[in-house]
């Protein structure tokens, strides 16, 4: 039972700073968050707020200047930041995989489905005998509802969703524990984002993966994630279960935040948030959202919020909670 | 009795491409649309890429000519018009566009916009004058002139460079905006403030909007009527309200069906697909374009393209679930 409610991926305090002439520029700082297994879980924000540096961070994907300055990511016992060369190789796309963001403009136009396919299993296991590597892609492309014959098209040849669908293929080929999709559907129509997410969710519980979300849409979030984590300026500022955030959002950015979706369900005046994200370039004291809250007293400006557990489950960075 | 703002009467734009020019693209069909001058109002056109909105503002901004139809101002077709009309033309009806990036120079102080416009229209004497109107335009915009005027365009967000692109059109006291896809880059917390300005500068000073985007929410919350595209053509019109709330024709309802509510409590519901020979582009196109994908597919429909039908006396959808009985029946 203890080894069912161990999480899958457990990220303590991390921090992935970017090194500038100018000093750091704090993308991600000091993030604690925890993955159970078959779990949805989101990670929302806007632009800037440290979430695809985040995904880059569990994958150790962080280029020059930027560096995990802190922290630890287990993935079962294994932590991540402690990988090296061959053992980390081994880590990437068997136990996690990452759909990054703009996946569909990455795929090589002048390779097939097939070949590119077949280039993550052999470099992963090894050569294959052609007539089963061949049997594996038609079922990949299956699982994600491509019929078998997209293997012989190149990706100009297909849809946006359909080539969105090819990367999640790309990302399942290897069976992975963990899928990180990061802003999987943010260039497509919503009847085709509808389906490409359909599919994700589909793949996850015939696989039994996890899957961390990561988008700027509370939209999607709403419809998707069993909990979700609301970032802001490289912190989170709120985690909890994904029908308690909406019902009673307690952070005031994610109550701003909620209140600025517009929605079919309601007309309502949408509220804007005044002002702008702070620059991470040597963040000033305090909260970092305290110049844009409306609740702001004197302690926010002086002493930052730690994430407290205010409920079972639900953690908030807020003095006033 | 005085012509509305803007018609646009069966416009069709045909892009041909190949070396022989022979392969062509119908970007837009016969399609039809009336703003009123007053009051002023929302129009909203809808559609997916490829639907051909974008075409469509271009045509009214006169960046495109149509290949069949005309697009007349209050009466007058705009391509057939006088210098000195064009050039009022010119003035009354403004465009933002996507990317409120692009349209800086980012080697000028965001004056440098205003003051173009200032000299070229003469809107001004000396400077004491321009600068009294460039702050009185930030200002009906929600921006405070002293945090905008003197800035690079980098040195503001997104939100703050739309809204001066609202103040920039806003100074040449403009009947229409074309605003497409205005918010689409822009972060949820500032998109609020774009769309309220739209809705003040048509409520308190009478400028219409055409909004053209392919997010429902948002032509929900701030449009008075709603076209929705496919392909082209028109599938639905209406009261936003109504073609949200009660979509009548069969693509509208996929549509309304597959926008992500942000309520956990409302998710989504069955499954969807799209056939993948219309993913792929490949499906022939006679009769209704939405035939191969429609769950109420009939006989007629891959005869003949449905014309606009009559729903309620303000909807119209075309598809031949709303014909009247006597021309079902025939």
């Amino acid at each position: 039972m203890a080894d069912v409610m161990k999480p899958i991926l457990d990220v303590r305090d991390l921090r992935v700073y970017y090194h500038t002439s100018r000093g750091p520029i704090k993308a991600v700082d000091g993030i604690s968050f925890s993955v159970h297994r078959g779990e949805r879980f989101g990670l929302v924000g806007e632009s800037g707020c440290g979430k695809s540096t985040t995904a880059m961070a569990l994958l150790r994907l962080i280029r020059e200047p930027g560096q995990i300055e802190d922290g630890q990511a287990h993935l079962d016992g294994l932590d991540i930041f402690k990988l090296h060369g061959e053992e980390l190789r081994k880590v990437r796309w068997n136990q996690i995989s990452l759909i990054p963001q703009g996946a569909m403009n990455s795929l090589n136009p002048v390779m097939r489905v097939q070949e590119q396919l077949a280039d993550i299993i052999t470099i992963h296991e090894g050569r294959q005998p052609a007539r089963e590597l061949r049997r594996r892609i038609a079922t990949l492309l299956a699982t994600v509802g491509l019929p078998a014959r997209v293997a012989n098209l190149y990706p100009h040849e297909l849809s946006g969703g359909m080539k969105q669908r090819v990367c999640i293929a790309m990302a399942i080929a290897l069976h992975p524990r963990l899928i990180i999709a990061d802003e999987l559907t943010s260039a497509l129509d919503v009847v085709v984002q509808r389906v490409v997410i359909q599919t994700l969710l589909q793949v996850q519980e015939q696989l039994g993966t996890s899957l961390i979300l990561i988008g700027h849409d509370m939209g999607l979030q709403a419809q998707l994630v069993d909990r979700l984590a609301v970032m802001y300026a490289g912190h989170i500022a709120e985690i909890g279960d994904v029908g308690d955030i909406f019902a009673d959002p307690l952070h005031p950015y994610t109550q701003l935040l909620i209140s600025s979706v517009p929605t079919i369900e309601e007309k309502k005046h949408l509220q804007a948030i005044p002002g702008l994200p702070p620059t991470l370039l040597n963040p000033p004291p305090g909260c970092l959202f305290q110049p844009r809250c409306p609740y702001a007293v004197q302690r926010c400006r002086v002493e930052t919020p730690l994430p407290r557990e205010v409920r079972p489950g639900r953690w908030v960075a807020c003095h006033l909670r | 009795m005085t012509p509305p703002l803007l018609e646009i009467r069966s416009a069709t734009k045909i892009f041909a491409s190949g070396i022989t020019r022979r392969r062509t693209t119908v970007a837009l069909d016969d399609f039809s649309l009336t703003i009123p001058g007053e009051p002023a109002t929302i129009t909203t056109l809808a559609g997916e890429s490829g639907s051909g909105k974008t075409t469509l503002a271009n045509l009214v901004l006169g960046f495109l000519q149509p290949t069949r139809g005309q697009i007349l101002y209050k009466g007058r077709d705009i391509a057939r018009m006088s210098r000195q009309e064009w050039l009022t033309y010119r003035r009354e009806v403004q465009a933002i566009f996507q990317d409120p990036y692009e349209v800086y120079n980012p080697i000028y102080k965001v004056d440098h916009i205003f003051r173009v416009i200032i000299n070229k229209f003469q809107l001004a004497r000396g400077q004491a004058e321009t600068q009294e109107l460039m702050e009185s335009s930030l200002r009906v915009v929600g921006l405070e002139p002293g945090e905008i005027l003197g800035k690079y365009p980098h040195q503001l967000s997104g939100g703050q460079r739309q809204r001066v692109m609202l103040a920039r059109a806003f100074l040449l006291k403009p009947r229409l905006i074309v605003a497409d896809e205005p918010i689409s880059m822009l972060d949820a917390s500032l998109r609020a403030m774009v769309l309220d300005t739209m809705m003040k500068l048509k409520q308190e000073f009478g400028i219409a909007f055409l909004y053209i985007t392919h997010d429902l929410s948002t032509a929900y919350q701030i449009s008075d009527h709603l076209f929705i595209l496919y392909r082209g053509s028109i599938a639905e019109h209406g009261p936003a309200t109504v073609v949200i709330k009660v979509p009548k024709h069969p693509y509208t309802q996929l549509l309304v069906q597959s926008i992500p509510i942000p309520n956990p409590q409302r998710r989504w519901k069955g499954v969807i697909n799209i056939p993948v020979e219309t993913e792929l582009g490949s499906t022939a196109v006679v009769g209704c374009k939405f035939a191969d994908r429609c769950p109420y597919v009939m006989e007629r429909c891959r005869q003949a393209a449905p014309p606009l039908m009559a729903v309620d006396t303000e909807q119209q959808a075309a598809c031949y679930l709303y014909a009247p009985q006597q021309a079902a029946a025939l």
